[in-house]
């Protein structure tokens, strides 16, 4: 009787790298799944899920499964995207200064003149008008700092 | 308002993709995020560390949001809560 390829470990590891990049490309842009990204957790479990049952079959079954070799050496890699992907989720994006002097509440912010996306300067104070020195009408202003590189 | 290093063509294009209206202004040399202690080195380059900051008309700062990673942002529908909550009681 001729073994059968044992395709589990293969479509495990396969899942696990859609897992890995679905998160970059398309879930980090919804913050539902992007602040705890539980979709990705579910695409790993099912990844994993996949290259467990498929490991054990060429050792319980030799007579009809061949993969001992590209079993392991596939979950390894597939250790490998999910220890990088829980970095990259856990660690790396924490990476970040402590902004210690960054204004309080409570206290003034200072101003600054910057071209909008249409090479117009916009100064802060301007927006927030007269009771700061500013030309325009009064308003509350929300101030989003991005990381940029788009 | 938003601000990014990003120059003005780049931020008209990813404002172009992504939809958004706000004002957004570039901060090539990370002036502002300096000015507020927000710059972040990495590599040879300067970026800002993820901030929400609500002002006032009299300039004054009344709720941040210092992130503590940079994949978790303030939503927006927080920020109109505090806004309620802050301007309560007042015309």
């Amino acid at each position: 009787m001729t073994r059968q390829r044992n395709v589990l470990p293969l479509a495990g590891f396969l899942v696990c790298i859609v897992a890995f990049l679905s998160y970059f490309l398309f879930f980090s842009r919804f913050p539902a799944t992007r602040d705890v990204p539980w979709a990705s957790w579910l695409l790993f479990a099912l990844g994993v899920g996949l290259l467990v049952a498929g490991l054990a079959r060429p050792f319980r079954q030799p007579e009809r499964y061949r993969g001992r070799v590209a079993g392991p050496i596939l979950a390894v890699l597939s250790l490998a995207v999910v220890g990088f992907f829980v970095f990259q989720t856990t660690m790396a994006s924490r990476q970040l200064p402590a902004a210690a002097g960054v204004p309080k509440v409570g206290e003034k912010v200072p101003d600054f003149v910057l071209q909008d996306s249409e090479g117009r300067s916009v100064r802060l104070y301007d927006l927030l008008g007269p009771a700061v020195g500013g030309a325009g009408p009064s308003s509350w202003v929300v101030l989003i700092f991005y990381r940029g590189y788009w | 308002m938003a601000v990014s290093v990003d120059p003005p063509a780049v931020t008209r294009e990813h404002l172009a993709k992504m939809g958004w209206t706000y004002t957004f202004l570039s901060d090539p040399e990370a002036k502002a995020a300096r000015l507020y202690d927000l710059h972040h080195p990495v590599g040879d380059q300067v970026i800002a560390r993820p901030a929400e900051l609500l002002i006032d008309p009299t300039g004054t700062v009344r709720w941040v949001d210092l992130t503590e990673d940079y994949r978790v942002r303030t939503r927006p529908e927080t920020v109109l809560e505090v806004f309620d909550r802050l301007t309560a009681g007042k015309s």
